[in-house]
């Protein structure tokens, strides 16, 4: 039989033994109840805890089997760990029909029972963060073990061309050796993060500005979630844009000054990202502004000052933790951002200073070396795994400073309320 | 409103000047801000109704009323501090250096600069002791070394009372004093930009009974310089530091009257009932 | 000494123009934004618009023997570079099984080349000159159109431009999605009902609670990582099918349903849970009869709001495989499938210039997808909103 139908049957047949335990729990309670003995619970509950005992077990053990068999490879007939899983459930349902008494707290056991669900439910997000840390660590382990840590830190050149004749046992016959160097693309991530929060952060904080010290409230009203749209532009959408509609422009633009740009220059998709990340910086700024107390604007107001003044040396100074910590929350975004660098970025590493010439970054290569027809084990297939390493520690460490710097802020505010 | 004062026999001389017949021998009597005939509304609900009230200048003039009498919003028209609240409409006259402050011609700014505030909460700035001071007259050109300025901070905190507590501390955030020190930071903030009129709005309330203490010892002193109008809860306090007294309530003044025969002989029966704590 | 309001006024006049030049900054980068936005649309919109008509022709198709094994011999030889050869291949197809039309001749409206279409869009085009003179006449005899494009919305993707269509990528979006909302929805909903209604305040929950909110600012590209790692070399879950991907989106979008629900049920009022304990409701019973069926509006719009960022979603989805090539409609949820986004990275990757107006294509109905789900989202949110 197939598996999948196997695994239909089982579900099946403990749908139907969960029902059987509902209902005769529910009986068996109902007829305790109608003798006239006082119980702790309602026979609805009684069948609840009956139908949960009976499939709870048996699930369980079907869980922990199924992966016993994926993960340790053990051998176990599928056939075997239903039929026992079914056993189980039976089991269960024995001991839930004893259970019915009086003097057992169904509900207790119920809620009890609710609880440890939803903290399991609780725990994926850890299993994520976990997945996430444990395959991309095992695998650049994998990586630094054939090629040196120091030469993927401190390396310039990143030339993984030849690494799947070597996967291949072919390394002879490559011309080049590959070399992973990853300073020049951690060079052109930095460049086109750079041009993005050049971008973000003047046109983010002054919208904020003018949303929450200037603009009428209509005006604001609208603004808000207009430029909420900005975020919700799908990211493939935003590098067609750049690499189609900006690019030219830039190149055009150079060209009129006699520069020479490339079609996959650094700013197009630079400019774009930043273009993306308005709505962080301004939405989170915004939030912070209003956060300082209006006494502080009055204060300033009472003395004398301009109402700029007061946003410039006042207001903006009380909130600056919070406009710094929106803005690392953006850069980790940048740093992070795929769609746009691979549809408008370069793929060449290209360790300069110009942001018109074409460069790489560390997303572009991640996706280059996972897209490609290479065996898994290859090094540079793994070199994604390395580079995912890096961009998962600096993008926490930001989120972690970030998040620190807001929850200052906050206090700061919440404890000055004298 | 029209007062009536004079048929009651008491201390007004009616809405003409507002100005007491029972003369308080140590104050002075020249005028610093004339109000005529002040109405404001919060949207349609009117807050103030025909405020007439003569201020005088290096006097302290208190406002007292129960709650909601529209003693604080009274306060806020006199340095415009309501033009930031969108629904504030107003008519009437408020006149000071010969000057209507609500006219078109009239700079808020600059008026705010001749007339400074002190609020209910104090609220330093998020900058050091010493920039708090600094800020103001740095921004308005009151000084032009920074031996002047350093000069000028010490003064403002020496009339203030504060100096010998933060001299040695200048470069500290302001909000790391105390409540009553803070309150008395915002107050050399507000005299070191050489004001003719502080308002202040409850100065005492957030603070404790020393603290408070030290505020009116300090009021006292300052009416040597500067014009004080201040909104308080406290009949007490305003009994203590007042030359002046206003009753506010509902909006409206009920009496005006120099502090010692506001308390010891109110005119007004409503008056009266506040003081001895009828109601409030 | 002190100064009259005229003397101040005057030392103001530098300082209030700095505060209007502020002013007139903040709303010019606001204006700024709002102008790329219309930019944005309106460049979006030129590019794509074109995709949504297609050129027909109308020739003479001869049902001959020899198209049932040449097809091109069924037009004649001047028009046989300017009909899509996608067509002509089902020719013997509709022979075969309509023996009838053996030996008849018809006009018949017929998809053209992509060349053709560019050509009578006046996009530059690689037609001959002789090639455009003839469609050129076929135009003037009324004989070449551009017409509604159904053949975008009903095939999916396809080597020539006239046959490439959004079908089998908006069926994968689809069947991702509904992984994605199974697996996200319950357990974000759960694990936010935990923290919010049962956790205690300790430092495991202060835990799970930092690390969903590192999880919301986590790269995409790295939960794809995850997927490769994980799902597909380790669970053994199929490469490129709407299970892997949506299983990989369900763990993006998972922090965000946690996030606004944890707010939902935040904003129910403790009143309610007290007056629900004080009738003798077990905890459990609280959150199941009270708080949930209050909060669910909110509940619902930020799952919306999160699926609609999941089916933007481009990055992860390349990772694990999902930019196949897929010509037909895919039927189930582990066999090789594209989304929407990864087709148009893929259109948008083609040299073709005909490929670039559908790639704008596709972008205009994804973009028009996500507006309306979020307007949707925005519209409960209104209608539902309480204030207690």
């Amino acid at each position: 039989m197939q598996t999948n139908q196997l695994i239909l049957l089982f579900s099946g047949a403990l749908l139907v033994l969960g029902l059987i335990a509902f209902f005769m729990g529910r009986a068996k309670a109902a007829k305790v109840r109608a003798a006239g003995t006082a119980m702790y619970a309602q026979p609805d509950q009684y069948a609840w805890f009956a139908a949960l005992a009976t499939a709870g077990p048996a699930v369980a053990v079907g869980a922990i089997g199924s992966f016993a068999l994926l993960l340790m490879g053990a051998e176990i007939p599928t056939l075997y760990l239903l039929a026992g899983s079914l056993v189980v459930a039976a089991a269960g349902m024995m001991v839930a029909m004893m259970q019915v008494r009086p003097d057992f707290h169904a509900r207790k056991a119920i809620e009890k029972t609710i609880r440890w669900i939803l903290a399991s439910a609780a725990m994926i997000s850890i299993f994520t963060t976990f997945g996430i840390l444990f395959s991309i660590i095992t695998e650049a382990l994998r990586f630094f073990q054939m090629e040196g840590f120091w030469d993927f830190i401190t390396g310039t050149t990143w030339n993984p061309g030849a690494s799947f004749l070597a996967a291949a046992g072919r390394a002879e016959e490559g011309a080049t050796a590959a070399e992973f160097g990853s300073v020049p693309l951690f060079a052109g991530t930095f460049m086109i993060t750079l041009v993005a929060m050049l971008v973000a952060i003047p046109v983010g904080l002054m919208s904020a500005i003018y949303m929450s010290e200037f603009a009428p409230a209509r005006v604001r009203t609208i603004a808000k979630p207009v430029l909420e749209v900005l975020a919700g532009i799908p990211t493939v959408v935003y590098g067609f844009f750049a690499a189609i509609t900006v690019a030219p422009i830039i190149v055009d633009i150079a060209g009129a000054f006699g520069l020479d740009a490339s079609f996959n220059n650094a700013l197009a998709p630079g400019i774009v990202m930043g273009i993306m990340i308005i709505p962080f910086i301004s939405s989170l700024s915004d939030d912070v502004i209003n956060a300082v107390p209006d006494s502080m604007r009055q204060g300033s107001l009472a003395l004398g000052m301009t109402r700029a003044e007061t946003i410039k040396d006042v207001v903006v100074p009380a909130a600056l933790p919070g406009i710094i910590s929106a803005s690392l929350l953006a850069m980790s975004r940048a740093l992070g951002e795929t769609m746009i660098v691979v549809m408008a970025a370069g793929m060449r590493p290209n360790l300069t200073a110009n942001p018109l010439e074409d460069m790489t970054t560390v997303t572009v290569r991640i996706v280059a070396a996972l897209t490609g027809d290479q065996e898994f084990a290859s090094a540079e297939t793994l070199s994604a795994f390395a580079l995912g390493l890096v961009l998962f520690v600096v993008t926490l460490a930001l989120n972690m400073v970030s998040v620190i710097m807001i929850r200052r802020f906050r206090e700061k505010y919440r404890s000055n309320n004298l | 409103m029209d007062m009536k004062v004079a048929d009651r026999g008491v201390t007004m001389s009616g809405h003409e000047t507002g100005q007491p017949v029972t003369r308080n021998e140590q104050a002075n009597h020249e005028l610093s801000i004339r109000v005529r005939d002040l109405n404001l509304w919060y949207g349609e609900t009117q807050a103030l109704k025909n405020i007439n009230i003569d201020v005088f200048q290096k006097d302290i003039t208190a406002l007292i009323g129960p709650s909601g009498c529209g003693k604080s919003t009274f306060l806020r028209c006199l340095n415009r501090m309501n033009d930031l609240i969108p629904s504030v409409k107003l008519e009437g006259l408020i006149e000071m250096d010969g000057r209507n402050v609500n006219e078109v011609k009239m700079d808020e700014v600059a008026l705010r600069r001749r007339v400074g505030m002190v609020f209910q909460k104090p609220n330093p700035f998020p900058k050091s002791i010493f920039e708090n001071v600094a800020y103001a007259p740095r921004m308005h050109d009151l000084v032009s070394r920074k031996a002047d300025q350093d000069e000028l901070v010490e003064q403002a905190l020496r009339d203030a009372g504060l100096w010998n507590e933060v001299k040695d501390k200048l470069h500290e955030p302001g909000t790391s004093l105390s409540g009553g020190q803070q309150q008395r930071l915002c107050i050399a903030r507000a005299i070191a930009v050489q004001p003719d009129v502080i308002l202040m709005d409850e100065p005492t309330s957030a603070l404790d009974p020393i603290s408070t203490a030290t505020i009116e010892d300090l009021m006292d002193k300052l009416k040597q310089q500067f014009t004080i109008i201040t909104v308080t809860h406290n009949m007490q306090q305003a009994a203590r530091v007042a030359d002046y007294t206003a009753f506010f309530h509902l909006g409206e003044i009920v009496e005006y009257n120099d502090t010692k025969t506001m308390f010891a002989n109110p005119h007004t029966k409503k008056a009266e009932d506040y003081i001895t704590g009828r109601y409030g | 000494m002190r100064q009259s309001f005229d003397e101040i006024s005057a030392q103001l006049k530098g300082r209030h123009r700095k505060s209007a030049r502020l002013k007139w900054m903040s709303m010019g980068a606001l204006g700024l934004a709002g102008l790329f936005l219309v930019f944005f649309f309106t460049d979006m919109l030129i590019k794509g618009l074109p995709a949504f008509q297609q050129a027909q022709i109308q020739v003479q198709v001869d049902y001959n023997e020899m198209a049932q094994e040449l097809p091109l011999a069924a037009v004649e030889e001047e028009m046989r570079p300017l009909v899509s050869r996608g067509y002509l291949r089902l020719i013997p197809g509709r022979m075969e099984k309509n023996p009838d039309l053996l030996g008849t001749t018809r006009m018949e409206w017929v998809l053209a080349d992509g060349q053709v279409d560019q050509y009578l869009k006046g996009h530059h085009s690689n037609l001959s000159g002789s090639e455009q003179s003839v469609v050129d006449e076929l135009a003037d005899n009324g004989r070449a159109e551009l017409k509604f494009n159904t053949t975008f919305f009903t095939r999916g993707d396809s080597k020539m431009p006239e046959l490439a269509g959004i079908a089998s990528a908006a069926m994968g979006t689809v069947m991702t999605l509904l992984v994605t909302l199974v697996v996200a929805f319950p357990i974000g909903v759960m694990t936010a009902v935990y923290l919010e209604e049962f956790a205690p305040d300790n430092r495991f929950t202060q835990i799970i609670e930092i690390n969903i909110n590192n999880l919301a600012a986590i790269p995409s590209i790295l939960f794809g990582l995850l997927g490769l790692a994980i799902f597909i070399n380790f669970f053994g879950v199929p490469r490129s099918s709407p299970l892997v991907g949506g299983l990989t989106l369900a763990l993006m979008t998972l922090p965000v349903i946690i996030i606004s629900t944890r707010t939902a049920l935040r904003s129910v009022p403790e009143d309610i849970r007290h007056a629900a304990f004080g009738v003798g409701c077990s905890r459990w019973q609280v959150v199941r009869d009270h708080v949930l069926p209050v909060s669910m509006p909110g509940i619902m719009t930020g799952s919306i709001i999160g699926l609609a960022q999941a089916m933007g979603e481009t990055a992860p989805l390349i990772i694990v495989g999902m930019v196949a090539f897929i010509p037909d409609v895919s039927a189930t949820v582990t066999e090789a499938a594209t989304v929407l986004p990864a087709q148009i990275f893929t259109w948008a990757g083609e040299p073709d210039r005909a490929f670039t107006e559908k790639t704008a294509g596709g972008i205009l109905v994804l973009l028009t997808i996500l507006i309306t789900l979020n307007a949707t989202a925005v519209v409960l949110r209104k209608k539902f909103e309480r204030r207690w």
